[in-house]
This record gives C-alpha cells, sequence and structure tokens, in this order.
C-alpha cells in the first residue's frame, strides 16, 4: 500500500503554484476570445509565393480593414483577424492584395460572425455549462448519498476547471490560441472527465468502507493504491490519442487537443492529489463535532 | 454451446457492419486464370419495397463543410414589420424560395434550414463545394422578376390570333418588390385562388394601376413568362390586398404562390454568419485527422499488447469492432462528421479502452486476492461494469446538454458542438454495448489466466 495521502501539503501546494500561475496570466493578458464570441471576421490566405507579413498587413490596413490579430502559419500562409467585413469587400481586398503583390491568392477560409450572433453565443454557451455542471452535481449527490463525498468531487472539478482555464490562458497569450466554442467543449468534456475519474477511486473507498472499519486514511491509501494503475493507464490512453491530434491536426483542432490535454492530465491528478486528501479532510471535521 | 450462438451471431453483425463499412467506389479487378472480376466496391445500399413501404437507404459517409470544403451560411431575417402571429408562416415560405434559388447553383446536397432562437428567425443554408462566395449570398438574396403590365394602347395593331397575353405589355413600373407576400385563398365560390399582399409603395401603385384599367386586362410575368391568362379588373383595388381567380387547382394555386413568393422574400434577410471553407483545406483537414487517428489507435493498441499480453489482444479485437460499429452507426444514422466530430470520436476510443482497464484491473485484483479464473472474471467483471456505468454516465449527460436534442433555444444550437456531443455521445453508448457484450465473452471464451 502507498501511503500518498503523507504528502497533502505538497499536493496543495503543486495544485495552488498551477493556478495562482494561470490566473496571473489570465489576469493581466485577459481571456482571448474568439470571433464565435466577439464577432468579427477571419480571413485564411493561401499564396503561390512566400510574401512579408507585413506588406500583406500594409496593404489591408490601406483598404481600410481594421486587423484585431494575424499570424503567419507558413511563408505562404497567413490568418488575419480583422471586425467584420463582407464578402464583396473581401473579394476587393483580395484582387488587390494580388495586383499589389504579384502572387496568386487561395482562399482557404473566410469566416464571418455578426456581433450580436456572438454575444448570443457566449450566453447559450454559459447556459448549457452551467446546466451541465448542475447536472454533474445533482448526479454526484445521487450516486454518493453522501454529501462530502459530492463536496469533495466537485472541489477537484472546480480545480480542474481553474488549471485548464489558466493554462490555456497562458498559451493563449503565447502561441495565440483563442477561447473559441471549441474550447467551451473541451473544457466541459474536461469535467466531465474529472468526475468520472473521481467516481472511479471514490467507488472504492466506498466499498471498502463497507466491508471494514479502518480509518478513512488508511482506506483511502488502500484505494489509491488499487486505482492508480487502472487511472494512469486509462489517461495514458487518451494522451495517447489526443498527442498525435495535437501534433498532426492542423490548426483549428490543435488548441482543441491541447485543451483536452490539460484536462485529462489534470483530470487524472485532481482524483486522487485533490479529491481524496479533501474528502479526508472533510470526514475528520465530522468525527471531531 | 452459448459460445457457438455467440459467435454466429457475432459473424453476422461483424458481416452487416463491415458491408456498410466498406469504402466508396473503389475498383476491384481481379484476374485469374478464368475468373475475371472488375467491379467497383461501394458500401451496402438497401432499394426494396414492400407494398408500400420503400425502403431506401444508401450507408455512405456524410461530411460536414469543415472537412467536405463549402460555404456555411447564417441568414437572420427582419421580422420587425410582420405579425407575431405570421412570423413563422413567414420563415417558411422564405426558407422555400431560398431552397429553390439554392438548388440552381448545382452543388450536391445543399440543404436549407429555419433556425428559431430565442427572438431570433434564421435561414441557415449549407452549401458543400461552392467556392464563389459572392455569387452565392447573391443569388440567395436576389428577387426573381415579376413584372404587372398593362394593355398596350388601343391603336396597337395586332396579327391576328396574337394571344391576349402579348397585348398587355406595357411596363407598369410595379413588379415583385413590392409584394409583401402570396397566400392561397379561395374565391367566392369556393375555387382556390392567390391572394397577393402588396407593400405601401406597391399598394399605391397597384391602385393607380387598377383605377386605370377598369374594364381591361392586365398581365402577370414571371422571368417575362406569364403566369395566368390576363385577368380583366373590375374594380380598382385601394388596399394592397389582390386576388388572381382563375380555373386553379389547389396545386396550381399553391405554386403560382409560391411563385409569385420567390419573387420577392416574404422577409428581408441579412447574412450575419459565414464560414467558407476552400476544398483544398478541407482536404487537408481529412488527411491530418487521419494521419493523427491512424498513429493515436497504433500506440494505443501498441500499449495495450505491451502492458496486458493476452488480454491486450482481447481488448485490441473488442476496440476494432467497436471502431468498426461505431463507424457503421454514423453511416446508418447518419451522422454528418466534422472536425470536432472525428475528435469526439478518437475522445470516445478513449474511454472505450478505459472500460477495458478498469475490467482488466478488476479482474487482476480478484485473482490476486485468490480467486479462481472463473470468479474473478465474473466478480472483477460485474464491479467494473457498475463503475463503468456510474462513470459514463457524467460523460453522456455532458454529451446531451451540448448536443440540445429538444433544441431549446436557451442552450447552443450550433452544429460544430453539436457533432462533438452526438458522436462522444453515440462512442460511449457503443463503448457500453461492447463492453457488456463482447469484451466479456471473448474473456469468456479466450482468457486462461496467463
Amino acid at each position: 500500500m502507498i501511503n500518498f495521502l503523507k504528502y497533502t501539503k505538497l499536493y496543495a501546494f503543486i495544485s495552488i503554484l498551477v493556478i495562482s500561475v494561470g490566473m496571473t496570466s489570465l489576469f493581466m493578458y485577459g481571456p482571448k476570445l474568439s470571433i464565435d464570441f466577439t464577432g468579427g471576421a477571419i480571413l485564411d490566405y493561401s499564396f503561390n509565393k512566400p510574401v512579408s507579413e507585413g506588406e500583406v498587413v500594409n496593404i489591408l490596413v490601406k483598404n481600410s480593414l481594421s486587423i484585431v490579430d494575424e499570424s503567419r502559419q507558413s511563408p505562404t500562409r497567413i490568418l488575419i483577424r480583422t471586425k467584420l467585413i463582407s464578402d464583396e469587400k473581401e473579394a476587393l481586398v483580395r484582387k488587390d492584395l494580388e495586383k499589389k503583390l504579384g502572387v496568386k491568392i487561395k482562399l482557404l477560409r473566410f469566416e464571418t460572425v455578426g456581433p450580436t450572433l456572438g454575444v448570443e453565443v457566449m450566453r447559450k454557451t454559459l447556459a448549457a455549462s452551467f446546466v451541465a455542471i448542475i447536472g454533474i452535481l445533482l448526479y454526484l449527490t445521487f450516486a454518493f448519498k453522501r454529501m462530502n463525498y459530492g463536496v469533495a468531487a466537485v472541489v477537484a472539478m472546480f480545480h480542474d476547471f481553474l488549471v485548464v482555464v489558466g493554462c490555456y490562458s497562458i498559451i493563449s497569450h503565447f502561441f495565440g490560441a483563442e477561447m473559441d466554442t471549441l474550447f467551451v467543449t473541451a473544457l466541459l468534456t474536461t469535467l466531465s472527465f474529472s468526475v468520472h475519474d473521481t467516481i472511479v477511486v471514490f467507488d472504492k473507498i466506498r466499498e471498502h468502507e463497507k466491508y471494514s472499519s479502518l480509518p478513512l486514511t488508511i482506506m483511502a491509501n488502500k484505494a489509491f493504491t488499487e486505482t492508480v494503475v487502472r487511472s494512469v493507464n486509462n489517461s495514458l490512453t487518451i494522451i495517447l490519442m489526443l498527442v498525435p491530434l495535437m501534433i498532426f491536426g492542423g490548426s483549428s483542432i490543435r488548441f482543441f487537443a491541447v485543451a483536452l490535454l490539460i484536462g485529462t492530465i489534470t483530470g487524472m491528478y485532481s482524483s486522487p492529489f485533490v479529491a481524496t486528501p479533501f474528502l479526508v479532510f472533510l470526514e475528520s471535521r465530522r468525527k471531531v463535532k | 454451446m452459448k459460445n457457438l450462438r455467440f459467435i454466429i451471431l457475432l459473424f453476422f453483425l461483424l458481416a452487416l457492419v463491415i458491408a456498410i463499412d466498406l469504402p466508396e467506389n473503389v475498383p476491384l479487378k481481379i484476374n485469374y486464370g478464368p475468373i475475371k472480376v472488375t467491379t467497383h466496391i461501394n458500401p451496402l445500399s438497401i432499394h426494396f419495397s414492400l407494398g408500400k413501404i420503400a425502403i431506401n437507404k444508401d450507408f455512405k459517409t456524410h461530411l460536414g463543410l469543415d472537412l467536405k470544403g463549402g460555404s456555411h451560411l447564417v441568414f437572420e431575417a427582419d421580422m420587425a414589420d410582420i405579425k407575431k402571429a405570421d412570423r413563422n408562416d413567414a420563415l417558411e415560405s422564405a426558407r422555400d424560395i431560398i431552397d429553390r434559388r439554392v438548388n440552381f447553383f448545382g452543388v450536391s446536397e445543399p440543404s436549407v434550414q429555419t433556425l428559431k432562437s430565442e427572438n431570433n428567425y434564421r435561414i441557415i443554408v449549407d452549401l458543400p463545394g461552392n467556392e464563389d462566395i459572392s455569387q452565392a449570398i447573391a443569388l440567395i438574396g436576389q428577387t426573381a422578376r415579376l413584372e404587372f403590365t398593362e394593355e398596350l394602347p388601343p391603336d396597337t395593331k395586332f396579327a391576328t390570333g396574337t394571344p391576349d397575353f402579348m397585348k398587355v405589355t406595357k411596363k407598369t413600373g410595379l413588379t415583385g418588390k413590392h409584394i409583401k407576400r402570396s397566400t392561397i385563398q379561395y374565391d367566392d365560390t369556393g375555387k382556390p385562388a392567390v391572394g397577393l399582399e402588396f407593400n405601401t409603395e406597391g399598394t399605391k401603385l397597384f391602385a393607380a394601376l387598377t383605377q386605370r384599367s377598369v374594364g381591361h386586362k392586365i398581365g402577370i410575368f414571371i422571368d417575362g413568362y406569364p403566369i395566368t391568362s390576363p385577368p380583366v379588373v373590375e374594380t380598382p383595388i385601394l388596399d394592397g390586398q389582390g386576388i388572381i381567380t382563375g380555373q386553379f387547382t389547389i396545386d396550381e394555386a399553391k405554386k403560382l404562390s409560391v411563385a409569385i413568393n420567390s419573387g420577392a422574400l416574404p422577409v428581408s434577410i441579412n447574412l450575419i454568419e459565414q464560414r467558407n471553407i476552400g476544398p483544398t483545406l478541407g482536404a487537408e483537414h481529412i488527411r491530418k485527422s487521419m494521419i493523427a487517428g491512424i498513429i493515436g489507435l497504433l500506440g494505443v493498441v501498441a500499449f495495450m499488447v505491451l502492458y496486458y499480453g493476452r488480454l491486450g489482444i482481447i481488448a485490441v479485437c473488442a476496440l476494432i469492432i467497436y471502431g468498426l460499429i461505431n463507424f457503421a452507426l454514423f453511416r446508418t444514422i447518419p451522422v454528418t462528421l466534422t472536425l470536432p466530430g472525428i475528435a469526439g470520436f478518437i475522445l470516445s476510443i478513449g474511454m472505450a479502452v478505459d472500460s477495458n482497464i478498469l475490467i482488466f484491473e478488476r479482474i487482476k485484483e480478484e485473482r490476486r486476492k485468490g480467486n479462481d479464473l472463473k470468479s474473478a472474471i465474473n466478480v472483477g467483471f460485474g464491479r467494473a461494469i457498475h463503475a463503468i456505468k456510474d462513470a459514463n454516465f457524467t460523460t453522456l449527460l455532458v454529451a446531451f446538454v451540448l448536443f440540445n436534442p429538444l433544441n431549446w433555444s436557451f442552450f447552443p444550437q450550433f452544429g460544430l458542438i453539436r457533432g462533438f456531443a452526438l458522436t462522444l455521445g453515440i462512442g460511449v453508448l457503443t463503448s457500453l454495448f461492447t463492453g457488456v457484450f463482447i469484451t466479456r465473452r471473448l474473456i469468456d471464451m479466450f482468457y486462461r489466466g496467463k
């Protein structure tokens, strides 16, 4: 049996460190929302020969486009995010670019989202996330019939939420990932995965409680020892599926895979290292009273 | 005996699933001595009729616009001028008109849907493979040329036998853009007729036209073709409500009404969202996610076999069956595969593997406790399934909320998230099925301890 509960303080330190770094980044740089939520346009151009990013931007600005962000995907591919423009405008700008730079442009992607739609998408996404979280809470209370189990699982879930949002904010700042509807999807999947993992550990503790009257700490250590292999193996297979998706997945799916990856790792970590110590803590307080 | 029945059942299931999963249009040439076969491999397609029920089903992969390339356009209807009770009708008829226009593009499988979201009325147009965005948007928003004409001056000479409609070709300036909408009505004798409702400017023009044309004929043309023999104006119509009577059947009246409506969308529409993916990017997405999926799967297979040995091989078999069933379901339902949809599928593979790991670890644990193989499998399996069901429930719950099956307008109704939720949900359900019915039997049959 591994006495993993001996290092509770270390786990708390790691969690607080990761979360505070992430939250600092979120508050310093602000969330980087995609056009799904803010409205605007995305132009994804592929050129038949290498072009300079600066020149492209210059020509776009001269065409009175207000550029929000631009990034070079490769020497011949540039992704530009602007305020809302019409398709006619886009066609004009593209012609102008072709003329002035003497290149041929292939339009890989052109997306626009109206500003009111963005606000609506944001509101609905929040509503869905809220209902999903409430559903998970209700289910936990129902599944464990004991408040402390449910509370501990929710604390772990909240921990994972903060870790994913915080880490993603850092990646946003340094690698240009945006918070879009896919990110929210990844976040919700993480939450369900986190609870999934916690249930497996708690299920074990509950099983031991039925057959013995040992202190909870010992039973928790036992449950950890018995589930750790499964937990790591499980996460490993999901990671094995996600890493190639991250490397080969192409621009729009890459950061989705990254968000899921962070979620999988923190989901695996939080079950034994956050949920279980917290449960032991809650139960010990109950006994003292 | 029980195993034999299972093997037969599994065989039929696999045969069906593989028939559905076959690749599309792969040429096959066999040239072996006297046997010569030249054909194309295609997935199963069922065409038969049983009495009145005709079943036509092609099992093909439906790819979303992000993978196939094309345009996704969302229009919002401006309903400010339209009575609450009429809004749904207006939206539906706008949808029908756009549907007819979209069919002219010649893209395969265009789709035009309405979406009511809170107080917003929207029309979503998907044009797979479309590359000319500006033209598509212009065509959808255009107005077909509906014209009202009046009789040419009385001194005009006509050849004998000139049909009536040739005599009423004087332009009046009243066109389709002056029509608010057209409905089917019934005249005083109960015969179907086509009602017209003009907008403010149209009402004025129509009033002037009918005032000066009492006792004369007026012509109604769509793109230069008369839609009825020119009716005679009996009384001036001042309230902007016209009615075209004639020897119409219900069907004809309906067609006419639609034709007039297609001259004018009943509501004005604004483009609020467009997503255009070029075909090269779509093809690149498919290629990349295929590579990612294959590498990921190989990694998982290698890991399972190395770590779990014979159990791992059983798990890989179960996993292949799982993948085949899942893909067959995608083709049967059919699920439109998008990039997030593929991600959901890949994630569900990870979760299916998890079910197997849970089962194996439990069985190993029961073995360590000193149980014999049979009871270890029994007890371990039972306990694992319990945990699997519990744990998968939350995933299903999240998938349910994200998929929003009842189309509640306070939840997301967007295609991409739905695609993810759908494939994830189907994946989890399939993994419960394969976990309970297939992995179990495979373990019973092939696992002998070490």
